[in-house]
Formats: structure tokens, sequence, C-alpha cells
């Protein structure tokens, strides 16, 4: 017994000695790491900010010669202003079907008790990844064209929204579970319809919600290249991510002037409309998990 | 302005609990209605149905000699404050005064014209342009009851009014609530688990446990006459004694003490066999402590003093029964010492095996 306090300090003691060196790896490896990571996600990013302003731009990441002739180019082009306006008209035409379908169900599924309905949403959310999928895309396929809406964007609306809704449906219904129904049955008492209520307060105290799916939408649209690719025939209602890959030189090599510049101006709206909502509304994402 | 009627009004949950029990219930024109009970007790179910916010399963509801039984909530003419006082949190405190009117389908100008009104009336001028979140909690509760009044209902429904605030303000609120209950003269119904607040407010209380009223009275009724023990320990802000204990020979025993049965029972107690299992009951206000012996008093060992400020509230142990009793602040017996207790025979009840009170006049009130 007497012995045992000598001999718990003497290992103590060894234990203390090797601590700094370990510590000391162990920033040198996590710095390390980190550094790897930054370096991994930071050079697209450099060579989207550099390339663009190049004269000669490469795939790899350089201090440009400067110019802006290559936007200079990219503007003279019609297809190019062209594509980013059907762009645009897609992502908005996507993200009203999705926030008005997507906050009508959602609010149903929050408020509305049936059997079996977290395991209906579950089930929505598991096949959703299917239907925008590449899988599926001759099926697909093939009911757009039973409908006649190949070649219209309408199409292309349709199925990116019926992809993305039941998880809009699945993050938004967690927003509407979050709404007190004081606010609903308050308003009921006054008078108030059920579209009446869903307009004056659920919308209005769910607007954080429906502006992350906003922007959630608007990006999922803007960066699809494969369902507009294989729906959309002309080349005059291609959207931007598609227009993008028609750009070769007369050689046959992909046109790294125009691609850069094009890419920089492709980014831009996606980015502002992020700060925009974000300044605006504050995102407060939580997800489908239930706290 | 309106009654409220219901007639064996029950309202089952999917699974067979039932909030409200073949509930038979008259509200007055213009009076103020508590409704009283522990959580789980079905007031606030019975609050949510005279709303229309939850569906009845069997009898009949009337608001005025209207019936409304099967009324969507919105055309019954009542206006609820909820506990959380929903008030919208995107809208101004003018928007919130006024939604009722814009549902109504009011002009704009004659709206936020009422809106001012409403709340100059409630003292809220000046904050008609914040929003809930920038707005303290007795304005909010305030700007609740005035969209409530702005709608300009046939009865208001308060659902734990005052519970959200705090202690002192809530004392300042409930004279306020009740000036101005007396000054709009609207029926009220309002939901609490608070007796004191129930005591101070209403007109009548009904006490309600398991979805059944156990009294219906005027707040001196209930608290000087319980209908039975369940109503006596609910009401008061000290717990009546309740002492279980036998009759034997014209007095009240409980271990080796002995009682002089409570005056208004006497002659009705007095008549059934010793042996006859009985609650006696004492308000602690209505006991009386000292430190020498008296003709009738039963003598104990002190255990607790509680400070009440003005008051102390002294346990005495008899055996494993406590008998409480408020004293003087200028009394505080020692801990420990032996103190004499006497009930004031005037003021004490006795209830028989089933928890019903005893009285020889009348036969108590038994549950509705």
């Amino acid at each position: 017994m007497s012995a045992s306090p000598v001999a718990e300090r003497s290992t103590a003691m060894s234990r203390f000695d090797a601590q700094p060196i370990r510590h000391f790896l162990g920033v040198i490896g996590r710095t390390v790491f980190v550094a790897f990571m930054l370096a991994f996600f930071t050079l697209p990013v450099l060579w989207l900010v550099f390339a663009p302003f190049d004269k000669t731009p490469g795939l790899g990441v350089s201090l440009p010669e400067f110019t802006i002739a290559n936007f200079r180019t990219l503007f003279k082009s019609s297809s190019a202003l062209s594509a980013l306006r059907n762009s645009l008209i897609l992502a908005g035409g996507t993200a009203a079907l999705v926030l008005v379908a997507g906050s009508l169900a959602s609010y149903a599924l929050s408020r509305v008790r049936i059997p079996g309905r977290d395991m209906l949403l579950y089930v929505l959310l598991l096949m959703s990844s299917i239907v925008t999928g590449t899988a599926a895309m001759v099926p697909t396929f093939q009911l757009v064209n039973e409908l006649h809406l190949i070649d219209k964007m309408l199409g292309v609306v349709l199925v990116i929204g019926a992809g993305t809704l039941p998880t809009v449906i699945f993050i938004l219904k967690d927003f509407m579970d979050n709404i007190p129904k004081s606010y609903e049955e308050s308003a009921r008492l006054f008078g108030a319809r059920p579209l009446r209520i869903l307009w004056d307060v659920v919308v209005p105290t769910a607007r954080s919600g429906l502006a992350a799916i906003a922007v959630w939408a608007v990006v999922q649209v803007w960066g699809n290249f494969l369902v507009p690719y294989i729906l959309l025939r002309s080349p005059d209602k291609s959207p931007a991510a598609v227009v993008m890959y028609t750009f070769y030189t007369e050689g046959g090599q992909p046109n790294l002037r125009l691609i850069a510049a094009f890419a920089l101006v492709y980014s831009l709206p996606v980015v502002l409309v992020y700060f925009f909502v974000s300044r605006r509304y504050g995102f407060r994402f939580y997800g489908g998990i239930k706290r | 302005m309106a009654s409220i009627r219901t007639v064996k009004l029950t309202k089952e949950y999917p699974g067979g609990v039932k909030g409200v029990d073949d509930l038979t219930l008259d509200i007055v024109d213009g009076e103020f209605f508590a409704l009283l009970g522990p959580s789980g007790s079905g007031k606030t179910t019975l609050l949510r149905t005279i709303a229309g916010l939850e569906s009845v399963t069997a009898g009949q509801l009337f608001i005025g000699s209207r019936d409304v039984t099967q009324l969507d909530p919105g055309r019954r003419n009542v206006a609820m404050v909820f506990q959380d006082y929903a008030l919208f949190p995107h809208m101004s405190t003018a928007d919130n005064i006024a939604y009722p009117l814009k549902v109504k389908k009011v002009h704009k100008a004659q709206r936020y014209a009422t809106a001012e009104e409403t709340a100059d009336a409630l003292s809220l001028q000046g904050l008609l342009g914040r929003r809930p979140s920038q707005l303290s909690g007795g304005q909010q509760q305030r700007v609740a009851l005035a969209r409530a009044v702005a709608s300009n209902p046939d009865v208001f429904l308060f659902d734990e009014p005052l519970s959200n605030l705090d202690a002192r303000l809530r004392l300042e609120a409930r004279t306020f609530l009740k000036q101005l209950q007396r000054r709009l003269g609207v029926t009220t119904v309002f939901v609490t688990h608070d007796q004191a607040e129930a005591l101070a407010l209403a007109d009548r209380i009904a006490i309600m446990d398991k979805g059944r009223i156990q009294q219906l009275g005027t707040p001196r009724d209930v608290f000087r006459a319980p209908a039975n023990t369940f109503v006596a320990a609910f009401i008061g802000s000290v717990p009546m004694t309740l002492i279980p204990g036998t009759l034997a020979g014209g007095r009240f025993a409980f271990g080796e003490e002995r009682l002089e049965l409570p005056d208004e029972a006497a002659t009705t107690a007095a008549a059934m066999p010793d042996g006859t299992a009985v609650t006696y009951g004492a308000r602690p206000e209505y006991i009386s402590m000292s430190s020498d012996s008296r003709p009738g008093a039963i003598a104990g060992p002190v255990q607790v003093v509680e400070h009440l400020g003005a008051s102390l509230l002294v346990s005495v142990a008899f055996g494993d029964q406590l008998v409480q009793a408020v004293v003087d602040e200028d009394h505080e017996p020692e801990i420990g010492a032996t103190v004499y207790l006497l009930p004031n025979p005037r003021r004490a009840l006795l209830f028989d095996a089933e928890g019903t009170r005893m009285a020889d006049d009348a036969p108590a009130e038994a549950g509705g």
C-alpha cells in the first residue's frame, strides 16, 4: 500500500514526458491535413476567378495576363446570353412550382393526421433520388414524350420539380411543424379560412424556410445538365449548363477562354441569390430531422 | 353578449379518454367564469370545445340561443386569448389587433381606426408599430387582449391568461383583466390551474377533475364550503389539513387524539355509529396555536416552521399525521417544542368515507 503512490507518480511522470511530443505531432498532422483540404477546395475557385481574365487560360491556375477580351467575346455571342436567360426561366419556374406545391403539401402533411404519414414521407424521399437520377432517364423521357413536352421548358420544370418536391416537402414539413398551432387556431377563431390562414400566417412565419427552399431549388436547376440536355432539342432553348458544353474552337478543342469567362458569369447569379436571401431572411436550416 | 350553456357535453378522445364527461353547465350572460383544476382535469378541453377547436362527441353547446354544437369556430363569434398569446410574429401591433377585422373585410382605414382606439383603451399607445418580439410579456398579453376585444365577440375565452407573466406582473395583470371584463361586460370563461387566480378574478368557479365538475360556486362558497376533499385540498394558498380518522363517542378520533366535531356536521355525525370512517378538515388559518394547554386542544411537537411573510406556517406532528397552523409572526415556536392546537369548530369541516362534505342543514353538493 505504501509503495503504490510512488509507483503511480513515476508512471504519471513518464506519461507527462511523452505528452508534448505527441501534442506537437498532432498539431503538425492536423495542419498538414487542413492545408491539403484547403488547397483541394480552393484551387478550382482560384481557377474560376483568374482564368476568365487570362489571355491564354489553361487548365492550371496561374497569374493571368490581364484582359477582359474573353468577356467581350462572350457577350457578343448571342447563345451565351440566351442560355443565361433560359436558365433563369427554368430556375424561376421550378422554384415557383416547388414553393407553391411544396408549401401546400407540407402544410397539409404537418396538420392532418393520416396513418403512415412519416412512412409516406420517407418513401417519397427515397423515390425522389431515383426520379431525376440517370437510371430513370429513359422512362422519364418516354413519359415526357407522351405528354408532348419534349423540347418545351415546361417539361424540364416539371421533371426537376417533381424530383425535388419530396425533399422540399420533407424539409418544409419540419418548418411547418415548428409553427405553433395557436397561431392558426387564433386566426381560425376570427373566421379565417384555411387558404387565408396559410397565406396570412403560415407562409410569413415559415418564410426563412421557404427562402432556403427557393435557393436550393434554383441551385438544383441551375446546375442540372442531364435533364435539359435530354429533354430540350433546340439550341435556343438550352440553359447555360448545356450551352457551356458546346463551347469548342474550330479545331475541336474546348474553348477555354469562352468557357472560363462563361463559368464565372454562370456562377455569379447563384452566389448573389444566396447572399441576398441569407441577408434578407437569414438561413435557419434545420433539415428534416426531428430535434 | 351571450350566455353559454352545455347540455350533457362529452368530448372523448380516440382511445377512450374522456376530456369532458357528460357535463351540464350554465354560464350567465356577462359572467366572469373560471374553470379551475389540475393539469389533465379537462378544463382546457372544455374551453377549446366551447371555442370549437375540439369537436363534440355527444351533447349540445349553446351560445346565447344559438345551438353551436356543430358550428364552425369562425362563426361562433368567440375570441380566445391563448396561453402563448398567439400573436403573429411578422405583424406589427396594429396589424395584429386589426387582423380579425381584416378577415371580416372591414375597410382598411376603419380597421386601423378601431385598432388604435382599442390599443388606447388597453394602454398600448406608442406600441402600434412594434413587432411582438419587441414587446414585453405584459404588453404582449395586452395586445392579445386588444385583438380579442377588437373582434367584438359575444364571448371571451382565456386559456391560462396570466401563467406566462412573472409573479409581480401577474398581480397587476390580474387587476387589469378584472377591470377590463367589468367595463366590457362580455361573458368570459377562463382556464387556470392557479386557485388564487380563480378566487381573485371569477364571479363563479367550476372546479374540475377527470372531465367532471367537482364543485360549482362563488369563490366564497368553494373556499368556505368545499363539496369534497378534492376541492378542499385544491383551494387555498395553504392547503387544508385533512385528517383521516373515525367517529368515537360524539367526537372525532385519530390516533390517540380527540377533537370536537365541527359545528356544521355535529348533529349528523353524532347520529352515526362509532367507528365510522370520516375525514376532518381544517384550514391552517383557522387553527389556533398556544403553548399552554386549553380544553379541547391537541398537543404535539413542532416539526417544521415555514415563513409566509406576515405569518408562519407551523407543522405539528401527531404520530404520522402532520397538522398545520398559521400563526402570527411574533409567535414563532421552537422546533420540537410541544404546542397545543385548537381548530375553530365553526370553520372546521367533516367529510364522509367517499370524501363528500357532511353538513346538517343541506346535503353537500355532489359533483356535476
